[in-house]
């Protein structure tokens, strides 16, 4: 009984990470790319390194983004190597699974329009007021 | 299930295909993102097997769908610590949830549990290496935390405008 359960733990790890591997791998390359082919200065277009206004931008690309979290792990610390502020990557990451805009039309159905709504935008203050004090403190340490 | 692993795969042959069109066009970006990429994946080789590692003591130990069934009326303070941890613990595409979640509405579980569950799912354990990998311990650490704390303020919130 219990080495049935092992086994279908195992069983399920597997082909979970099996699952997931397919979409990491072309995270991956894409990521590659993104980061040979778009010159840094770009970056410094977008995230300006104003605290407020970069916590924003990154609050929004992730709120706009979805998927699973590894993945705005990996882009985020990317952009991170890349020159981006950590401000910005935190709160991307924040608002990557916290806020769902693609998801936002199927958690009104299931969960209504006021949850939806309000939690979505709670989580997008959030995201930023996060970021900030996560920066902050790693400022003290 | 079937239609997000067959998506997984479209999008790694549409990724392979992006690489041939930039073999053609631009060698010298098809090597070097190849290169860099060949760098990423060394790296995070060992990671991704401390992770499979996590999801399979997850999957061993752990039922999020068994624990939240406790998360009904009248749950109190053991109703938030369980959201906080079914959230953590809780895997897959966020779809799959959505069902269970209204049907726990239903019977009983506050919005504010709700939020609180949806908020923590942003919390990962099995994946927390690669954030470790990417940007220190301490950054995850402190992350968490005000996640986690964040998670109980929106919440307190949301359980409060329902009942407006």
């Amino acid at each position: 009984m219990e080495k049935n359960r092992v086994a279908g733990a195992a069983r399920k790890a597997f082909f979970a990470f099996l699952e997931m591997l397919p979409l990491l791998l072309s995270i991956l390359l894409l990521v590659s790319l993104f980061i040979t082919l778009v010159p840094k200065s770009l970056y410094v277009k977008i995230f300006t390194k104003n605290t407020a206004l970069d916590s924003i931008v990154g609050a929004i690309l992730g709120s706009v983004s979805a998927g699973q979290p590894v993945t705005s792990y990996i882009i985020g610390g990317e952009l991170l190597k890349a020159g981006v502020s950590l401000i910005a990557v935190t709160s991307f990451i924040i608002s990557w699974v916290t806020v769902g805009i693609i998801q936002l039309p199927a958690e009104c159905y299931y969960l209504g329009k006021r949850f939806g709504f309000l939690r979505n935008f709670l989580s997008f203050i959030f995201a930023i007021v996060i970021s900030l004090l996560v920066v902050l403190c790693l400022r003290f340490v | 299930m079937k239609t997000k692993k067959i998506g997984g795969i479209i999008f790694f042959i549409i990724t392979i295909l992006i690489y041939i069109v930039l073999y053609f066009i631009n060698k010298q970006l098809f090597f070097h993102s190849l290169l860099y990429f060949w760098h990423i994946f060394l790296k995070l080789f060992y990671i991704l097997l401390i992770v499979f590692f996590f999801i399979f003591i997850t999957n061993l130990f752990l039922k999020p769908k068994t624990i939240i069934r406790y998360l009904g009326k009248g749950s109190g303070i053991k109703g938030w610590i369980i959201s906080i941890v079914a959230g953590i613990i809780s895997m897959g595409s966020i779809y799959l949830w959505y069902p269970m979640l209204k049907d726990m509405k239903e019977k009983g579980m506050s919005e504010g549990l709700i939020a609180v569950f949806l908020y923590n799912r942003a919390v990962k354990i099995p994946i927390l290496p690669v954030m470790i990998y990417y940007f220190g311990w301490i950054f995850v650490a402190f992350l968490t935390f005000f996640m986690v704390l964040f998670s109980i303020f929106l919440g307190i919130i949301m359980d409060r405008s329902s009942v407006l």
